[in-house]
């Protein structure tokens, strides 16, 4: 991996070091070279592991207090919430850190299709990064079950017959999943069960995430392949360490205002009554990160289609490598595509607000009109822009200016070229 | 720097969003709002008011109205109405509860003890639903979180019973309420001027009842709320300054080579 050979300093780290190259890791991590123009949207990499790890400790403490039983379950939580020494704050932590994780994966995300990262060579990163999403969606989506509130309850009850829609075999996986005729007991073992190993196979995912990520190394804003290391480089240590810190430390604060001050906010009022199959709610609504999906699966009036085009949905997302056929990344060179990526920011947050209200009259041609931009956007605008759109010039490296511009984003956009194209 | 405060528009811009959508899906007819003590970045609980408040529960709401997760030592706990250890001891021994078996095998009678839960109205959910005309009295330990609009919505339902809109019929036990979900409830106004004495003092109006009230089931939602602002406050402003201090490292590391951070 790493260019340099590396002999530890002191005769014991060396002996081991021949034994277990654990020291050679090390040093490569910290000498890691990382383009040095990279902006604040390229933190949320430190900013997910910092998630996933809080999501992962507080998760642990709470499954030492809480009872997966569909009797005692409600009982569990508020018993953490009441009488376990900050019970109350592990619970704030972890719901919310739920949120948090998923508000950085999505910027993380839109970080990646502005700056085209999932672009050749690092296409095997996007898709690991892909099934990480999935996992996160699968994962979050049990926990919610866990408390046995009414939206635990219900929204396990429609998310789980979204299978009794495959042909054949569809009742029989969902008795299967459901370990009975309905949600029940079962059923609520059985997610625990697993929200409990997910994160350890997203843990593993994102190893292997970073380690694909160390063999070509970064993208950065402008795109273009630089020389490793050169003076368009800079060694994570520090410089990455400290800037992702700064900009973790920010997030924090965001983070605790949630925490500390509005933590149900982004809960639904309903998971706070107990589960009751006797009793829908008059609204069923998923967690706000699964919305612009809800949207989707609620836009086709045919439950299969639904279903299908629900996953369709992500799964245009795992081939997107092959769908943008521009060899051009970033988008400061796209001018076209700029346009059409702020349409998609646009048509996610209404599929996400369509989401959350009921799909009746208006907020159902909405629903429809987005979904199908949603899909045009992937399978018919990406396609076609990439070998029609005329990009500006390209910088040489991130160092050297071109053209009268530089790599620096600032001076790019300052280009007299890049302005008239614009 | 310029990168950073488009970081700040983008996270105001989410969660402006994530709001609005919230307001969205509320209720159609505004609530009443009241600038209670425990809202804001300092709140805290009124004391005298949680006191008051587990008066009027225990005198009118319990006789149907459960509180399944409390504990009568959470009543002396710091943080909540904070009666004296003896008042608390006072109020759990008017309780019967059933413990045993004992060294005969059998199940006795005692008083409840602080560290008993608070005994419920109501043997199990199928009594309480027979003795109420078919409708659930729901428990009260969460209330205030289990319902869009929280503390404002409870008490706005306490002082929204009005005489039907005209052409409304209603089914006998079943009243209008201005708040309710549907406008109908199974509950008969719980309050009337004076039917509680106040030992403070306090002129016991239905305004003050129903704001009292809500105050204690604000507590019995959220128990550890006052820690909870005083811990929130020092961890914003631990993060703000380690913030900063990291910020300026940052400029300095960064002061090496010729790019901006």
């Amino acid at each position: 991996m790493s260019d340099h050979e590396y002999t530890p300093k002191s005769k014991v780290g060396k002996w081991f070091n021949d034994r277990l190259p654990l020291l050679t890791l090390a040093n490569h991590l910290t000498d890691y070279p990382t383009p040095k123009n990279l902006n604040y949207w390229w933190t949320f990499g430190g900013i997910l592991t910092f998630c996933l790890i809080t999501q992962i400790i507080t998760g642990i403490i709470l499954g030492m207090h809480y009872v997966a039983h569909a009797d005692l379950a409600f009982q569990s939580v508020e018993h953490i919430m009441r009488d376990v020494n900050y019970g109350w704050l592990i619970r704030y932590v972890h719901a919310n850190g739920a949120s948090m994780f998923f508000l950085a994966v999505y910027i993380h995300i839109f970080r990646s299709l502005y700056y085209g990262s999932y672009k050749s060579p690092r296409e095997v990163i996007w898709i690991i990064g892909m099934l990480i999403y999935f996992l996160m969606m699968a994962t979050a989506f049990m926990g919610y079950v866990l408390p046995w509130g009414q939206m635990s309850f219900w929204g396990a009850t429609v998310i789980t017959n979204l299978f009794s829609a495959i042909p054949l075999v569809g009742d029989s996986i969902t008795t299967w999943l459901w370990g009975g005729y309905s949600v029940d007991n079962p059923t609520l073992t059985r997610f625990f069960s697993l929200h409990y190993l997910f994160p350890f196979l997203i843990l593993g995912l994102v190893v292997l995430h970073i380690w694909a990520l160390h063999v070509p190394g970064n993208n950065n804003p402008i795109g273009i392949d630089i020389k490793k290391p050169s003076k368009d480089t800079v060694p994570f240590h520090p410089y990455i360490v400290i800037k992702d810190l700064f900009a973790l430390l920010i997030f924090l604060i965001i983070f605790a205002f949630f925490v500390f001050f509005s933590p149900n906010i982004l809960g639904h009022a309903d998971n706070y009554i107990e589960a009751n199959p006797l009793v829908t709610p008059a609204h069923i609504v998923p967690e706000w990160y699964l919305l612009p999906f809800y949207a989707i699966l609620r836009s086709v009036p045919d439950k299969l289609l639904g279903v299908i085009a629900m996953f369709a949905a992500i799964f245009v997302l795992v081939i997107l490598p092959w769908l943008d056929t521009s060899k051009v990344r970033s988008t400061v060179f796209r001018p076209i595509y700029k346009q059409f990526y702020w349409f998609l920011v646009a048509d996610v947050l209404i599929l996400g607000y369509v989401g959350a209200m009921p799909a009746e009259g208006l907020y159902l041609l909405i629903a429809r009109v987005a979904t199908a931009y949603y899909f045009a956007h992937f399978l018919i605008i990406l396609p076609f822009l990439g070998m029609k759109e005329k990009t500006t010039p390209l910088p040489l490296s991130i160092t050297e200016p071109v053209l009268g511009g530089s790599a620096d984003m600032a001076m790019a956009k300052n280009n007299s070229d890049y302005k008239e194209k614009l | 720097m310029k990168n950073f405060f488009k970081l700040i528009t983008f996270f105001t811009l989410i969660s402006s969003l994530i709001f609005s959508n919230v307001n969205a899906a509320g209720e159609k007819q505004e609530l009443l709002k009241v600038d209670w003590s425990f809202k804001s970045f300092f709140g805290k609980f009124d004391r005298a008011s949680l006191q008051r408040g587990y008066q009027v529960y225990s005198e009118v709401c319990a006789s149907c109205h459960s509180l399944k997760h409390l504990s009568y030592r959470n009543l002396a706990e710091k943080g909540g109405p904070e009666f004296t250890e003896l008042e608390a001891k006072a109020i759990a021994s008017n309780f019967e509860v059933t413990d045993g078996p004992n060294s005969d095998g059998e199940m006795f009678e005692r008083p409840a003890k602080l560290s008993d839960k608070f005994v419920m109205p109501y043997a199990n959910v199928q009594e309480a639903i027979a003795a109420n005309g078919g409708a659930y009295p729901p428990d009260m330990s969460v209330l205030v979180k289990a319902r869009g609009g929280g503390a404002n919505y409870i008490y706005s339902v306490l002082m929204g019973y009005e005489d039907p809109p005209a052409g409304m019929e209603l089914d006998d036990g079943v009243y209008y309420n201005k708040y309710m979900y549907g406008n109908k409830i199974k509950m008969a106004s719980p309050l009337d001027d004076d039917i509680v004495e106040y030992a403070d003092g306090t002129k016991a109006t239905v305004d003050q009842m129903a704001k009292d009230v809500t105050t204690f089931l604000q507590w019995t939602a959220e128990p550890h709320l006052e820690t909870r602002h005083k811990m929130g406050f020092r961890v914003i402003i631990y993060l703000t300054v380690l913030t900063i201090l990291v910020y300026f490292s940052m400029k300095k590391i960064w002061s090496r080579i010729e790019t901006k951070v």
